[in-house]
């Protein structure tokens, strides 16, 4: 179950977390709690897997070169054939999809021609075609969404 | 702007900020900058927009939202921008990009929406198709079934 406190912090501070000394510590005043109980309760959403981390969403393309990239791979492959592509530090997510395009993953790289020598590696260690769909043009990226968590 | 330090800060920081009393000091030792440095960047990165967004980075699979959807149409290159707009007006949409279009692939517009469950995200992706011009665009929904990675980009330091 989470606390009211967690709650809070999962919602409120997904954007403008405070850059300042003790960013904590001032989280907690806003909240009236102690800055141990806010890095208590941050250690435990992040031991129980609540959040991935406290950090920077990056757009795509801002740094380095990166690719939405997709695979077509027989069901009884597809573990093994994630388990291979998830080796490359390159690659940042993997998912698999109900299509007969069925595992899709994002990969991003110092420069083209990196992208381009990870990608063929993929395909030589795999033994199947990569399908490459970079950034054209981005409408929107926000990731952070009011969150309901009445039933959590 | 751009520098090697700013480039290992945000490497540092994609890894995921300390949570301890005084994380920009950490941050700082490991780059061999000052704690009031690294701030000062981080603010600059964020005011120029390479920093989009910092903070909690939520798992949404584990907070019950499970279902996650990749829509994807394919509409007419001029309709583009319009239809992109429309996506937008809904709150449950998180993002819209245009990506090419190949042979074995016709679709030039996605967008992704997360749901605490599929019939949910089903409901909303009726309420973007109940739009009449939406129904002429040839059109996938790509659910997501196993997760086999998910983390914040690694970037090369060299």
């Amino acid at each position: 179950m989470l606390t009211n406190l967690q709650k809070k912090l999962l919602n409120d501070f997904q954007r403008d977390f405070p850059l300042s000394l003790t960013p904590y510590a001032d989280i907690a005043a806003q909240l009236n709690v102690t800055e141990n109980e806010v890095l208590q309760a941050l250690r435990e959403l992040n031991d129980q897997k609540f959040i991935s981390r406290i950090g920077a969403i990056i757009p795509p393309n801002q740094i380095g070169v990166s690719t939405l990239a997709a695979i077509s791979v027989p069901e009884n492959e597809l573990e093994s054939v994630a388990a291979q592509i998830n080796r490359f530090s390159e690659v940042n997510h993997n998912y698999e999809r109900e299509n007969a395009l069925n595992l899709w993953f994002v990969l991003i790289a110092t420069d083209a021609a990196h992208l381009n020598n990870v990608i063929r590696a993929i395909e030589n260690e795999t033994g199947y075609d990569v399908l490459r769909f970079p950034l054209e043009k981005e409408f929107f990226i926000d990731l952070s969404f009011q969150l309901d968590l009445t039933n959590v | 702007m751009f520098d090697v330090i700013n480039q290992q800060l945000l490497a540092h920081v994609a890894e995921g900020l300390p949570i301890c009393s005084r994380p920009y000091a950490v941050i700082g030792e490991r780059l061999n900058i000052s704690e009031t440095d690294v701030i000062k960047r981080l603010k600059h990165l964020q005011a120029s927009g390479i920093i989009k967004r910092f903070g909690v980075i939520v798992k949404h699979a584990v907070l019950g939202y499970r279902a996650n959807a990749m829509c994807v149409w394919h509409v007419p290159e001029e309709k583009i921008d319009e239809i992109a707009q429309y996506l937008l007006e809904f709150p449950f949409v998180t993002l819209c990009y245009q990506r090419p279009m190949l042979p074995e692939w016709h679709y030039n517009l996605y967008c992704m929406i997360h749901g605490k469950d599929k019939s949910t995200v089903l409901a909303q992706l009726a309420r973007i198709n109940s739009r009449p011009q939406m129904q002429t665009f040839p059109h996938q929904v790509l659910f997501s079934r196993r997760c086999f990675k998910q983390r914040g980009a690694i970037y090369n330091l060299n």
